[in-house]
């Protein structure tokens, strides 16, 4: 075979995405061209998008899994809106996706997959390959990717199934290709992953080579991309998946405050990998506790708080309902406590491996009595490891619990992070005390309003907490009127003073104008990425991203009134809104988004125009 | 870590200065009379206890104790305690929780904790209604039980505690009675002694609301003939003057008299190791022609989830090296920029 002379066409951006059946291996292909863009040295964000059924039903509509990712040579937020380039396994896959495709974007089909069941299986009433006219305007590249694997694995000795099972790599080796990588990180991962079985290792290399260099023979694509290095600051750096760089982050707390990590919590979607990572780390003595439900889950975490350990749980909207009860006990026997919520759509089990925003005003009211927590809500998959060293910080800095809310999109989705110095993180301090003298085990008598964290085991200062109301100081149990005005009113003070503690809320763009945008949690991408565009062409626009919830930050109000006009996305109906309305009394504008999506850059730029131009 | 103080320590030191507010008569101040006196002859300084409960009337008792003490919320304590024990495995944990606690709202903890073995104590005040909500039937309650919940009976039938924790893979299943004080004390000393989950269910009379739920057991007329006492090696005798006996006929408890026809030595001998026998020890909970059994039904040596965790961490440690954060955050595809 001779190779033929390409074009290299340098481009600033590119977005693609691979989809096929939940079968296809999609979510693993999309990860490793990630970890590769990331290795080259691109700016990426990733959207990993899969069904809630393990092996739902093959080839349907249903059924389809896909990863898009962005990359860039410039800083960028999202993973992007239009595609470049889609990757489509199945017929389902190009029913599904090709509506996001760009015009004149490369449509990489693998045509194997097109037969007529599968075809009756997306609902297409002819083959689409034959159909000019629904083609008509992409660069279409039809491959029988299946023959070229089955043929290059011919004398592995491996079974037709197992063969098949490599066709993955073959579209990664093609879109390696394509944007001239080497494929270094993925024969490094294969060999890895399947170092038990080498005739898997030579298979999978065979598939992706065979995707290369059938790239290079092709002659109907003439030209290849090439997404020169971003810029970063010097550092280490790696690629990060929001869970894991949760985890890190709590593991990080642990060490810095020289507590064991405790993790009591129950498997949900889509914060079980939290779970998973922990475990692996036990050689940093962390105790993983998979308890028998999500309610064991939580109370687990507060015996453990009460005896000393650093005590976390995480779960999804569903399992916070079942914790609600013990997050109360959490809040009145002050224990330092940290609740991640994963969020996804709602309500009920609702769309468990889809992302939303819709369980704010379950942090903020859901539980009995006047139970007031400190909530705090990462932004990126990069900022979930910040929030979540922020969340044990504060919980052990003043003895409260902590609700961090993550949510799916930036959960699953990654991005290169800076690996920080841990001496450059601030201090964790504890409220661990062994000084009997003058010991009362809810003594408030410091700026911080933290009772003293006396732990069992300590000599002299053995005590009682529970979910009774309590006498200030003594702990003892009161049922007295004044008393428990004074407690409840304390708990929010306790809440209130961290204000003090927490960054001021900071404008991107001028700190004035027409139009601020104000966002929380994952949305930051979507949000910034359409504010910079508004700004590009001139408009007055400005983001402001919360990361802190309850308390707001101390300067937000000083903000609002500077703008003519307020923005909020968000996915839900209107949660942050609402407290902003009945807070600052401000005419918010509502985006609302319930669709298991994020934001596309486009629909929160159309928004920002129609109230800037109609001013 | 042995403190010296523990040989001096009194039951006083358990007496905490909360006034006991149980009703007049409640058997649960006989119950906690029996541990604050067991506490300090058990060796372990008084800072290592802590005492974890639910909600209900026992699960007032941690106020009562000068211990470390957590009353936390419906039927969860095993799951508090749980955390606790994992994350100070040297502390003597005991939970205090009630027939409606542990076995109607707590049933799913009960039986967790139970099949996992962590090392505590569960003491289960069985008094076969509800009383801090003024007398509703529990799950304990028999069948057909009149209150006012149930004005013409209740419909479900009772769990049988002991069954249930066998059922669950229990390590150390006993029980006691509060008026019986003397059988008491040392049984929750075995308890405390046994490592994994000692779960004890204690008869306790709630004189309000099901007053004399265990009066043949307890009244003085009758009690040799409805309580049998089970000691590990000794024939299952019981009776006034151990006049009769229990033996095996094909898979079913007889009793017999002791006579001419049957001596002590027929009679069938307590194997607390045993399972099968302890199924069918805890079988007659509510057979009104057998004697009820109280004592250690069952007990086996199993590795605590505790130690078994603490091995893996300790293993994980010997395998990979104490973990370090820059070498786990740089492992794998991670890049400079210069």
């Amino acid at each position: 075979m001779s190779t033929v002379k390409k074009k290299i066409s340098e481009v600033d951006v590119a977005t693609i995405r691979f989809a096929g059946d939940s079968g296809d291996g999609m979510q693993l292909t999309g990860n490793q061209f990630s970890d590769n863009t990331a290795i080259f040295g691109n700016d990426l964000a990733t959207l990993p998008d899969f069904p809630a059924e393990i092996r739902a039903p093959k080839g349907s509509l249903a059924g389809v899994s896909s990863f898009q990712l962005q990359f860039s040579n410039k800083d960028i937020h999202t993973p992007g809106d239009d595609l470049d380039v889609l990757v489509a396994m199945n017929p389902a896959g190009l029913k599904v996706h090709l509506g996001d495709l760009k015009d004149n974007g490369m449509l990489i089909i693998n045509t194997a997959n097109f037969t007529p069941k599968n075809l009756q299986l997306a609902g297409y009433e002819e083959n689409p390959l034959d159909n000019e006219i629904l083609l008509e305007g992409y660069q279409v590249v039809k491959v029988d990717m299946t023959q070229l694997v089955t043929t290059a694995l011919k004398d592995s000795g491996l079974s037709t199934k197992i063969m098949v099972r490599s066709t993955n790599m073959f579209a990664l080796g093609l879109l390696y290709w394509l944007y001239g990588r080497s494929m270094d990180s993925s024969i490094e991962f294969i060999q890895k992953k399947f170092a038990k079985a080498p005739e898997i290792v030579d298979a999978n290399i065979k598939a992706l080579n065979a995707g290369y260099y059938y790239g290079e023979t092709l002659e109907i694509i003439k030209t290849t991309y090439k997404v020169n290095k971003a810029e970063f600051k010097k550092g280490k750096y790696r690629n990060i998946i929001g869970n894991n760089a949760l985890a890190f982050g709590l593991l990080t707390a642990a060490e810095r405050s020289g507590l064991d990590l405790f993790y009591g919590g129950y498997p949900i979607t889509p914060a079980s990998d939290i779970l998973h990572y922990l475990a692996q780390y036990k050689s940093f003595g962390v105790k993983t506790f998979q308890a028998e439900d999500e309610i064991a889950g939580v109370v687990s975490a507060i015996g453990a708080a009460f005896a000393g350990d650093l005590a976390v749980t995480a779960t999804s909207g569903p399992g916070i309902s079942l914790k609600s009860e013990a997050l109360g006990l959490a809040v009145i026997s002050e224990l330092p406590l940290v609740v991640v919520n994963v969020q996804r759509g709602g309500p009920s089990t609702g769309l468990p491996t889809k992302t939303e925003q819709s369980d704010l005003n379950q942090a903020v009211f859901g539980r009995n009595g006047e139970a007031p927590m400190v909530i705090l809500a990462a932004a990126t998959p990069v900022d979930c490891f910040n929030m979540a060293y922020t969340a044990c910080r504060i919980a052990l800095k003043y003895m409260v619990p902590v609700i961090l809310l993550s949510d799916g999109y930036i959960a699953n989705g990654s991005e290169p992070w800076q690996i920080p110095e841990i001496e450059s993180l601030p201090e964790i301090k504890t409220r661990v005390v062994n000084k009997k003298n003058g010991f009362a085990p809810f003594d408030h008598s410091n700026k911080e309003l933290a009772r003293p964290w006396a732990l069992p085991g300590t000599p002299g200062m053995e005590h009682r907490v529970g979910g009774l109301e309590k006498w200030d100081e003594s702990g003892h149990v009161s049922y007295d009127p004044q008393n428990h005005q004074y407690m409840v009113e304390l708990r929010q003070k306790k809440v209130d003073i961290i204000a003090k503690d927490i960054p001021p809320a900071k404008v991107f763009g001028k700190d004035n104008g027409e139009l601020l945008v104000i966002g929380w949690g994952g949305t930051h991408g979507a949000l910034r990425s359409a504010v910079e565009t508004a700004q590009d062409t001139g408009k007055s626009v400005s983001h402001l991203h919360l990361r802190y919830l309850n308390p707001l930050p101390a300067n937000l109000g000083e903000i609002l009134v500077k703008f003519h006009k307020v923005l909020i996305p968000e996915l839900n109906m209107g949660q942050l809104s609402n407290i902003i309305r009945s807070k600052f009394l401000v005419d918010a504008v509502s985006l609302n988004k319930v669709q298991g999506k994020p934001f596309t850059q486009t629909e929160v730029l159309n928004k920002i125009t129609e109230l800037v131009e109609g001013a | 870590m042995a403190n010296t103080d523990t040989q001096t320590l009194t039951r006083q030191d358990f007496v905490s200065d909360q006034d006991v507010r149980w009703c007049p008569g409640c058997g649960d101040y006989a119950i906690l009379a029996q541990v604050q006196k067991l506490f300090p002859d058990l060796g372990i300084p008084k800072e290592k206890f802590l005492v974890v409960s639910g909600i209900g009337c026992s699960s007032r008792f941690p106020y009562y104790m000068d211990t470390y003490g957590f009353h936390s919320i419906h039927g969860r304590a095993p799951a508090l305690a749980s955390g606790a024990k994992l994350a100070n495995p040297d502390l003597s944990v005991w939970v205090v929780t009630g027939d409606g606690d542990a076995m109607s709202i707590g049933g799913n903890h009960f039986i967790h904790v139970i099949r996992r073995n962590i090392d505590m104590n569960i003491l289960m005040f069985n008094n076969r209604i509800y009383g801090l909500t003024k007398g509703q039937y529990s799950p304990t309650s028999e069948l057909g039980k009149k209150t006012k919940s149930t004005p013409m009976g209740s419909l479900d039938h009772p769990f049988n505690p002991p069954q249930l924790a066998l059922g669950a893979s229990g390590t150390f299943i006993a029980r006691a009675i509060d008026r019986e004080q003397k059988h008491l004390g040392p049984i929750l000393a075995e308890a405390s002694k046994h490592k994994g989950t000692s779960f004890v269910e204690i008869y306790q009379n709630c004189n309000i609301f099901n007053d004399g739920a265990f009066s043949e057991l307890t009244e003085k007329e009758t009690k040799a003939e409805t309580q049998l006492v089970l000691e590990d090696g000794k024939p299952m005798l019981f009776g006034v003057r151990n006049s009769k006996g229990l033996i095996l006929e094909g898979s079913k408890f007889k009793v017999v008299e002791i006579n001419s026809k049957y001596s002590a030595d027929d009679i069938l001998v307590h194997d607390k190791g045993d399972k099968n026998l302890a199924m069918l020890l805890s079988e007659i909970t509510y057979n009104p022609e057998l004697p009820v059994p109280i004592g250690i039904l069952y007990q086996e040596s199993k590795p605590t989830y505790e130690k078994m965790m603490m091995e893996q961490i300790q293993e994980s440690v010997r395998t990979n090296g104490k973990g370090d954060l820059d070498s786990l955050f740089f492992g794998t595809n991670s890049w400079v920029v210069e």
